[in-house]
Formats: structure tokens, sequence, C-alpha cells
């Protein structure tokens, strides 16, 4: 899926769609066949000193569970504002959820650092399990995380 | 239009219902399932030595959990592995990955969602307003048929489908109460539809000192384990992070140095009200109730097929209709019925009339209008429906009867089966009704009990004395369709004494070279035979079931019988039109409580099936009076057996013409009056069967025994510890 409405650069001030100076990039976040329930997963952006700037997307659409997803919950104070139109179903065990979203230039190489937090009913929450660098040079590497997910990797 | 409310969605919703009620009960047994694998938590153990001992196992520890059922897990991560297991909770040792089992995850999923989503989520919870409203409707139409809240633990009479609907619907009600209102509660929170009533957590941050060992946090060892919902870790390397802890009380931010409750939040209204009703739908935390819900969920498949089968015969019976002639009526006939049944007999009265040169318009009791006070004369033909109640037809009569002005002379048949408390109770009340108007009464109420064409044909016999013409009222109940039966034997008794007596023995005939097949009774049931000559059958009890492979019955020869005559003079080989009536009301209860049986002269018949049927070997004791023990001791050899085979554990007889001083089976119970008395006190069930003065000589000898306890037969009645089979 691409995400590129209007009035998510407004909320987000992350993506820059339509504007010369941002790029395409593709997040793939494979999860594990952890035999579960849909995992949530949130995708956010945090700066080199880990304060909170935006999110990319929220994989689960009930509000009531986001507070499992601890670390997002904690940064981006949870208002529901955060991610409104960038909701989506939660991700089944072993599925992979493939998003893409025009990323402004200046936060590329830049220090800034993907986060990627799951939660799985029943099971178990896994906050920040995957840390990445938005750096050009991490393009197309994958890293596994500790809990639910298999692989994740940025592509540019 | 209650009964129409519940049966309607009933039908429509029948499997919908039944999915998510068995998937329920499924789902009811893994909270006791839970419980029987899980150590238990021991009352001494505090959160303190549980998070020591697994934090000394694990390099990071993210998060203890006390499942609802009692289930502690552990959230951790060592080295590349981030994972969840299940601990014991006295030795705060490993035991395994924790993994909830798939199969339970399906069936809950099933259960919640139809495997549908949240598009499934909302019907189930529809599903669950719909058990709401059948429960409701439901139970306001058992306390209708049972007689009110007092009539609730009592016997449940009534024809198969019906009566298992009643019984099913008793058990089930309460728990498919709970579960509905819970599950709608649980569907609404899920869509956020219940305020959550959150409060912020205070913003308290760690005292920055170096983090103590986990066990020696005061905080955590005052906090028993039981009491535990979640403890979180604070993250690693966080030097402002606190530790959460959770009870059902609320929760508390804990300081990783101090081990002191650096804040507490208590719990909040709804978030408790919440924790109930997620307990008692699940069962989590409370098995037991759990799996008595899950049983009345169980029931509902049971209420669908058995609702469906009642409706289906109401539907099937229901096709008669008023029919109104041209004529100004000289006879209006009003019918209060409930199954139907009433109808036929209302019919073959107005058909008698009409041949003797009447008009008659007959209608439903709920049509009673002023045009009908322009006729000559009303009759009212009703049955009950149960405790007294008003049946169908009849249910707005008495508000129709309060607007009418005028008079018109009257007579009320009622309808009844005399086994009830309240014999033909609302009869009476009309009869009560119409002479508290003043209304001329014709004819006294009379009772039919059971639908007896005898008793109707005299009641015709009466009305015609008062019309100044004859009037023969021969009913044939419209749903008897014979089978041809062949008498395979017979006994003779009673001769000497003067009055015959024979058991007879039938068989289907032979189909061709193979056995015929019998229709289905039970001993109790009564058989309808047709004398030849005659539209109007008389009924036997039977002594016998299907299963027995003959149909037994007991008859005495009634001097210018014209049924009993017939049958006397069968020889083996002599065939009969029979057809099967249902009495369930007569019937040993289930269960192993000891049965006191009492009859005499025939009504031995159906009380010997019961000892027949009786493999169980419960406490059977029989009470018999006949003439003579040389002459007309029926089923004599029969009961010997019996007796042997611990079938009967005491037969006392008595005899009129016996040797020694003449005795009546009333004698012999108030001879035995304390042995039965105690008998009663355990529970055990009477059963009387024989002619009209025996039962009320019976009746009175009983009367005596039960008193002491603070009985009496009609409340024995009503719970179905006495009934009667009465001629």
């Amino acid at each position: 899926m691409k995400t590129t409405l209007a009035a998510l650069a407004a909320t987000t001030a992350l993506i820059a769609p339509g504007f010369a100076e941002a790029r395409d990039v593709t997040l793939e976040t494979q999860l594990k066949a952890y035999g579960g329930p849909g995992a949530y997963v949130a995708l956010y952006v945090t700066d080199a000193a880990g304060k909170y700037q935006g999110t990319l997307w929220m994989a689960g659409d009930k509000a009531k569970y986001y507070r499992h997803l601890s670390d997002w919950q904690r940064l981006s104070g949870g208002r529901a504002a955060e991610i409104d139109g960038i909701t989506g179903a939660s991700i089944g065990a072993g599925k992979t959820l493939k998003i893409t979203v025009d990323l402004a230039d200046t936060l590329i190489d830049a220090g800034y650092q993907l986060h990627v937090d799951t939660s799985v009913e029943d099971g178990r929450d896994n906050p920040s399990e995957i840390v990445a660098p938005i750096a050009t040079e991490a393009s197309g590497k994958a890293l596994a995380g500790k809990g639910y997910v298999k692989s994740f990797k940025i592509t540019f | 239009m209650l009964r129409r409310l519940h049966s309607l969605p009933g039908i429509a919703l029948a499997v919908v219902l039944s999915v998510t009620a068995l998937t329920g009960a499924v789902l009811s047994v893994e909270p006791a399932i839970d419980r029987l694998s899980n150590p238990p938590i021991p009352a001494s153990a505090t959160v303190a030595d549980l998070a020591a001992t697994v934090a000394a196992r694990h390099e990071t520890v993210e998060r203890i959990v006390v499942r609802p059922t009692g289930i502690v897990t552990v959230a951790y991560t060592d080295g590349d592995e981030a994972a969840v297991e299940r601990v014991d909770p006295a030795t705060g040792a490993g035991l395994g990955p924790w993994q909830p089992s798939g199969f339970f995850r399906f069936v809950t999923d099933l259960h919640r969602a139809f495997l549908a989503g949240d598009a499934g989520r909302i019907a189930a919870g529809g599903s669950a307003l719909a058990m709401l409203a059948m429960s409701v409707s439901g139970l306001a139409l058992l306390l209708r048929a049972l007689g009110g809240w007092r009539g609730m633990l009592g016997a449940v009479r009534g024809p198969v489908p019906q009566r298992w609907h009643l019984q099913a619907g008793r058990f089930a009600v309460v728990g498919l109460l709970v579960t509905s209102v819970t599950g709608l509660w649980m569907t609404a929170d899920t869509f956020g539809l219940i305020a959550q009533g959150a409060v912020d957590s205070p913003a308290v941050s760690a005292s920055g000192g170096a983090p103590a060992p986990v066990g020696s946090l005061k905080a955590l060892r005052e906090t028993p384990l039981a009491a535990l919902q979640r403890l979180d870790f604070p993250a690693a390397g966080d030097p402002a992070g606190l530790l959460t802890l959770k009870t059902s009380a609320g929760e508390g931010l804990v300081d990783p140095a101090t081990g002191t409750l650096a804040g507490f939040t208590p719990a909040v209204l709804p978030e408790r009200v919440q924790a109930v009703v997620t307990m008692l739908h699940t069962g989590r935390g409370l098995w037991l109730v759990g799996l008595l819900l899950g049983l009345s969920a169980a029931a509902v498949p049971v209420l669908g097929a058995t609702g469906l089968a009642a409706w289906w015969r109401r539907g099937r019976d229901a096709s008669a209709t008023a029919t109104v002639p041209a004529d100004t009526p000289d006879t209006v006939i009003l019918v209060g019925s409930e199954s139907n049944t009433t109808w036929g007999f209302a019919k073959s009265l107005q058909a008698a009339l009409g041949q003797a040169g009447h008009v008659v318009h007959i209608a439903a009791m709920n049509a009673l209008g002023p045009e009908h006070l322009q006729a000559e004369r009303l009759l009212i033909l009703t049955a009950t429906y149960g405790d007294g109640d008003a049946p169908a037809s009849a249910r707005r009569f008495q508000a129709r009867l309060a607007t009418l002005d005028g008079r018109i002379p009257y007579a009320v048949l009622g309808f009844g089966d005399r086994t009830f408390p309240d014999f033909c109770g609302y009869a009476a009340t009309i009869a009560a009704a119409l002479a508290e108007k003043g209304w001329p009464c014709l004819m006294p109420l009379k009772r039919i009990d059971r639908q007896s064409a005898q008793e109707f044909a005299q009641w015709g016999r009466d009305l015609g004395i008062l019309l100044g013409h004859p009037l023969d009222l021969e009913h044939v109940a419209e749903t008897a369709r014979t089978t041809v039966l062949e008498l395979a034997e017979r006994e003779d008794y009673g001769a000497a004494v003067g009055a015959p007596v024979a058991i007879l023995r039938f068989r289907a005939p032979l189909q061709g070279s193979r056995p015929g097949r019998l229709p289905k009774f039970e001993a109790g049931d009564l058989v309808g035979i047709l004398p030849p000559g005659s539209a109007m059958p008389r009924f036997y009890s039977l002594a016998s079931s299907t299963r027995d492979g003959i149909l037994e019955i007991c008859v005495r020869l009634r001097e210018g019988g014209l049924c009993s005559t017939f049958l006397h003079g069968l020889a083996p080989g002599g065939r009969i039109d029979a057809f099967i009536r249902d009495n369930p009301s007569f019937r040993p209860a289930q269960g192993t409580a000891p049965l006191i049986l009492i009859g005499a002269g025939t009504g031995i018949g159906p009380l010997a099936g019961f000892v027949r049927a009786n493999d169980a070997g419960r406490p059977v004791h029989l009470y018999w009076g006949g003439r003579s023990p040389a002459s007309d001791f029926l089923y004599e050899h029969e009961l010997a057996q019996y007796l042997a085979e611990r079938r009967l554990t005491t037969l006392v007889t008595a005899f009129s013409r016996g040797p020694g001083s003449p005795a009546h089976v009333q004698d012999r119970i108030a001879a035995d009056a304390p042995r039965l008395r105690e008998l009663i006190r355990h529970g055990a069930q009477v059963l009387v069967c024989g002619g009209r003065d025996m039962a009320q000589s019976v009746t009175h000898a009983l009367e005596l025994v039960v008193r002491p306890l603070g009985l009496d037969l009609a409340t024995l009645k009503s719970t179905g510890r006495y009934v009667e089979d009465i001629y």
C-alpha cells in the first residue's frame, strides 16, 4: 500500500507527497509464524536522541489495545490524531506488511531511527523490537527482531 | 403475542444461536482444564519471591502476569530470544514456553466473531442480543406455563416437544441471561462503546538510585502473588523507569531503588465492572460457574430443536377456523383452545345442533362481541392453559366481557386433565365471571377429563333434555389414526367372584413373513380401542411398552359395556383397531427415588408395567387390592418373579373377599403409615391407578400419612410426586 494522502503531510510533517525533496521508501515487515492471533504493529520515527517525530503506520484498529505497544504509546502520547488515516488491519502470523511512504529528504541520513513495536493477544509486548537507522547505506538490509518480527528492511 | 415474539426470532436464528452457544459451551471447559493442569498459587507466595527467582534465571524480565485462571507467565529476553514462559508460582521454576491452545483460539474466534473479523463481532453481538430477548420472553412464557415462580421447581407436563422445551428452558434460562448480558457488554466494550473512565498515571519518576535486588523491594514483598495481575519492569537503561504493579485494587508505581510505592492509581468503577463481566462470561477465575454457564449454553440447540418441533406441531394443528352462517344464529358456541383439540369438540357440537335444526355460530372466545347477545344461548367450550390461565384463543375474553351490556343464558364446558392441580381452572374462572355478571345459567359447569368422548356425550344428553330434543354428541378425535392389532394371548381371572377380568396381549400382525411393528408407547400411556360399529374410542391404560414387543391391557368386563364385551369375546388371532394416546403425566419420575405404586383391580396394569421396566432396581413398593386371592390375583406369578429379580421391593395385597378379615388397599396404606411416611420423606413418588372410588379412599388414607411431614397431597401433586390415572 502507498500512503501518500495529503492529510498525512499536515499531521506528521514526515511525509511530503509530491515534493521534490522527498523520496519513495519501502518498509517491509515480515512476522514469524508464532502461531497466534494477528499482531498489532506500530512503525514510527524518532530522532537520534530518541525523541518521537511521527508515526508511519499502525496495524491494528482497536485503540484499547494500543497501550500494549508501550514505547509508541509512551513516546507519542497515544493520541488518535497521530494515526488518523494510517491505520490498517492487524498482521497475521507469518504474514508481511509492505508499505511505501514518501519520506522527506531531511529525515534521511540525518540520524533518525525507525522503531517497530509489536504485540499479540495472550502473547507478549515487544516495544522497539526493531530500531533501524534511516540511512541509505542500510537500504535493503534485513534486521531480525527478538519478538515477533522475523525480518525488517528499509529500501530506498 | 408473547409466544410469537419468542418463537419467530427463535426459528429464524436457531442455527446462529446454536453456533454461538455450542462454541461457548466448549470454551467454558477451558478454565477448568487450566485450573487442573496448572499448579495452584500458594497463599504465602509474594510477588517479590517470584520476581527474584525469575530475575535470577533470565537476563531481562519484562513482565510477570498472573492470568485470571491462575496461570503465571513471564515475558523475558535472553540474548536474541524474546519469549514468554509459564512458571510454577510456588517455586518460580520455568514450565516451558507459554503457548495458548490453537484449538481454543479457533473456537474463540468462531464464538465471538464467526471467523469474520469486525463484521462477525457485530453479528456475534447481535446474537447475544437475540439470546437476551429469547431468554426474557422465554422466562415470561415459562412463568405462564408453570404457574408463576412457585411452579418453577414443580413438575412439567404436556406433550413431548413442548415439555422438553420447558424443562430445558427452566434449566438454562438463568445461565443464558447471564451469558447474553455479559456477552453484549463485552461486544460493546470491544467497539469502545463503554466509557473506560481511565485516569492518567501520576507523573512520578524514580529516585535515580542504584536499583536494589528485585526480591528486596518492600512494595513487592507486601503484595501476595495471588493478588497480582501484572508486574512490569522498567525498560533496561531507563534511569527514570519504575516498576508497575497492577492488582485488582489498582496500579502502583514502585521505585526500583527504594522499593517504596511512588504513586498509586486506584482501579476505577468501569474497570472493576469490566473485570466482573469478563470473569462471569468467560469463567476465568470462576471455573465452576463457567462450567455451569457452559451447560446452560449447551441446552440451546436442544431448545432450538424442541422449540421448532413444538411450533411445527402447533402449526399443523391450527387449521380450525371459525365459520359464520348467514342466518341469525340461535346458538353461539365460543371456543377457548390452546392446541386446537377443543375446536374438534366444538365442531362436533355444532354439527349435532345443526342436525337438530339449530342455526349455530361458532367463534373463538376472543371474538366475543355485542352481536352474540342476540342469540338465545351461549355455549362456551374452553381448555385451560398452565395453572388456570386462559388458552390462546381466550386471552382477551374477560376484557371483552367487561365491556358488554345485556345478558344471555349460558353454559360452560371445561376441558382439562384431572391429574393437573387446577383441573379446568380457567373454565371455572369463566363460569364464576359470568355468574358474577348475573347472566342466567343454563347448566352448571361441567368438566371433561382428558377429552373423554363419553363425558362429552353425557353433557350433550343433558343439553338435549334442556333443549327438548335428543342430542347425540359422537365426538371422534380427528387425530386418531388406528392400527390393526392381533390378540396374541389372554389370561382370564375373576369369573368365580363374578367380576371377569382379562389380561390381553396384542401384537402387530405379520407383514408377509416379517413381524409387524407396534406403535410407540410406554407403560402408563393409553390405548384407544374402537369397538366394531362405534366411532367412539374407549381408552385403557397400557401395562407394557413398545420394547416389550406386545401391547398389554387389563380389561374388566362391564355389564352392557360395548367395548369390554367385544374385548372379552376375542379369541387369539382376533383383531382390533387401536391408537395410542400419550399420557406423559402418569410416569415414574426420573432418578432413583423410591416409587409407591397403589392400585386396585385392573389398575394394576400400568403399575405392573412400571415394575417390569425397573431394570435399575430402584426401590418400588406395590400396594394392590383385589377381591379374592384364589380368583382375581392379577399378575400373581409375574409379581413373584419381579420380587425375586428385585424389580419389585415389596408387595402388599388386600382382598375384599379373601380368607381372613376382608380388607381394601386403603386399609393397608393406613396400617403401613410410618413406613410410607419415611419413604415420602426421602422423596418417594406416589402413582395411583384404578377406579374413582378407590382413588378417593386412597387419597384420604394418604393425607393422614403425609400430614405429619407438613405436606399435603395438593403440594405433592403440584410437584409431580403424586400422580393418578383414574377412570
